[in-house]
């Protein structure tokens, strides 16, 4: 018997365990997961539970409810990797040993990189909503908070789901207005990035959204620190934003397993082939979703489109035959814009989001780059989608891999 | 795309002014293009530029942070460097793309 090893039981090593269980035969192949955490939250409804649009509840579920039959999950701490013994180390002691491996680890918020965020303002007036605690927390600041200079911050890129800040910012915007009370609530974007929108199209389509909510930008904002004295923000070149409440997402890093490995980058991310998903630390080790290093956004849309070419180049890589170089960077992403509303962007290495139809060409029913009330439906959808098809590792209807071009107003002028 | 003479060199650029093929890139035009910033180039300038450019043909995703662990400059030089917005200022001077999000 041969030993495949899934590291994280989160979206991505769910999904795999999935795929990988339907793929590989039974009477070769064991199958096991590593995760310590006992609950599989639901991470994009983070950025709903904060305005109470999501209960606690609807976030939660099993860990073990989602790894299929056939499959071996073991809950404890992964300490790390020993790639020249194909083992992998426990935190309580035990190692296992592999043929393959899987690292499925994601990425998490790391506040303690910026000073003087993590301090005794931590979750008072400084929050993020990147994790289950921070989002709730912060739920329970909002509803008794009574107005002041709201800034919405971004710390360092990349960072998970790139968007969701933005989309916080928009929703505080109808929150407040639903609130009576968006007069007494100034808003302000803190970026590190040129601009809200860095792409062509969506800073000529999208810009006036920012206007249109009263939302103020500030963008070339690197922070150096946190003047929690003072409530304010500072960055390297001097400039100082002031709050009166902070909604932050802090520098995202990828687990210390993989510093503890030997072989992470400077914010822990294993080095990855963007096209093939095979690890650039040694051949039979792969990584998929917000473990690795690609040039591709973060999000589970993503890690869905990896797990078709890595369940296929973990077959061809068995077959001892060559990988398939197929993942080209595909993602889709809706993007709440508040008052009922959300847009859709697909996008990848080297298509820019633009303007069309998705998914069935020339039909839609979703919108390109373009806000409606049924892209926003396809959003609250997508909770549904991801506990009944995207983490069982089924395809979603219609969704291809890679992304398409039919549907799609590309100026092949340039 | 637009074209653009700089230094004697006609070169390609898109409409906020970065290369868009390092290939036709050349310290010259660099020097140009730093005029216009407003940044008189030194040797620890060439070595930065030098760094990004390296990273670009390399693929890796520029950062602020990887910038500050090269071990040429730390953040606060760089931004001595190439104030205001350091990242995109060196970029355009090294002839490569703006760091730009998913949208
Ligand atoms: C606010 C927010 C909004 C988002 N919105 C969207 C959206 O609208 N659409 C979308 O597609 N995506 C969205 N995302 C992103 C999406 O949730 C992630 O990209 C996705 O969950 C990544 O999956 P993953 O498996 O790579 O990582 P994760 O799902 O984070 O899983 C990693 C797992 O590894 C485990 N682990 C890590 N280290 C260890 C260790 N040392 N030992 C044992 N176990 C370990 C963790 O416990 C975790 O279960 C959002 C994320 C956030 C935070």
């Amino acid at each position: 018997m041969k030993n495949l090893l899934i590291l994280g039981a989160g979206t991505s090593g769910t999904m795999m365990s999935n795929a990988l269980r339907k793929a590989l035969p039974q009477g070769q192949w064991n199958i096991s997961i590593v995760d310590f955490e006992d609950t599989h939250y639901y991470q994009p409804g983070f950025l709903f539970l904060p305005f109470d649009l999501y209960t606690p509840k609807q976030l939660k579920r099993d860990i073990k409810d989602f790894i299929p039959k056939g499959v071996n999950l073991i809950q404890q701490k992964i300490d790390r990797i020993e790639k020249e013994k194909n083992m992998v180390l426990l935190q309580n002691g035990e190692n296992i040993f592999y043929d393959i491996l899987v690292i499925a680890t994601g990425c998490n918020i790391a506040p303690e990189e910026i000073e003087g965020m993590q301090g005794p303002s931590w979750h008072k007036t400084i929050f993020d909503f990147y994790t289950f605690e921070g989002a709730k927390n912060l739920r329970d600041k909002l509803k008794h908070w009574e107005g002041g200079k709201l800034v919405v911050h971004i710390s360092e890129m990349p960072i998970k789901c790139p968007v969701a800040p933005l989309e916080f910012a928009f929703l505080c915007d109808s929150f407040f207005a639903d609130k009576k009370m968006r007069d007494k609530v100034e808003i302000t974007y803190v970026t590190p990035m040129s601009g809200a929108f860095t792409k062509p199209v969506a800073t000529k389509e999208l810009s006036y959204l920012l206007e249109q909510k009263n939302i103020k930008i500030v963008p070339d904002f690197n922070i150096e620190k946190v003047d929690t004295d003072n409530n304010k923000i500072i960055d390297y070149g001097g400039q100082e934003v002031e709050y009166d409440l902070l909604v932050t997402v802090p520098t995202n890093m990828g687990d210390e397993m993989t510093l503890r490995s030997g072989f992470g980058d400077e914010l822990n991310y294993v080095p990855t082939n963007k096209f093939t998903l095979q690890s650039k630390v040694k051949e039979n080790i792969f990584v998929i979703g917000d473990a690795t290093d690609l040039p591709a956004s973060k999000a589970g849309s993503v890690a869905h489109f990896q797990s078709d070419t890595l369940t296929e180049n973990i077959q061809l890589f068995i077959a001892g035959k060559p990988l398939k170089e197929s993942f080209d960077g595909h993602s889709n992403c809706f993007i709440e814009t508040g008052n009922g509303k959300a847009l859709l962007i697909d996008f990848n290495y080297d298509q820019e989001p633009v303007k069309g139809t998705f998914p069935i060409p020339g039909i839609g029913p979703l919108r390109l780059l373009k806000e409606s009330r049924i892209n926003h439906l396809g959003k609250r959808a997508f909770k549904w989608i991801y506990w009944n098809i995207l983490i069982t590792g089924k395809p979603i209807p219609f969704v291809s891999s890679r992304m398409k071009i039919a549907g799609k107003e590309i100026n092949t002028s340039e | 795309m637009n074209e653009k003479t700089l230094a004697g060199f006609c070169i390609r650029c898109n409409d906020q002014g970065y290369l868009t093929d390092l290939a036709q890139w050349n310290k010259e035009v660099a020097v140009e293009i730093a005029k216009e910033e407003g940044i008189d180039m030194t040797n620890k300038h060439w070595e930065v530029i030098d760094y990004l450019q390296d990273q670009c043909r390399k693929e890796v995703a520029i950062t602020i942070r990887k910038v500050g662990k090269s071990g040429i400059v730390n953040i606060k030089e760089f931004y001595q460097l190439f104030p205001k917005g350091p990242l995109k200022t060196a970029s355009k001077i090294a002839g490569i793309p703006k760091p730009v999000s998913c949208i």
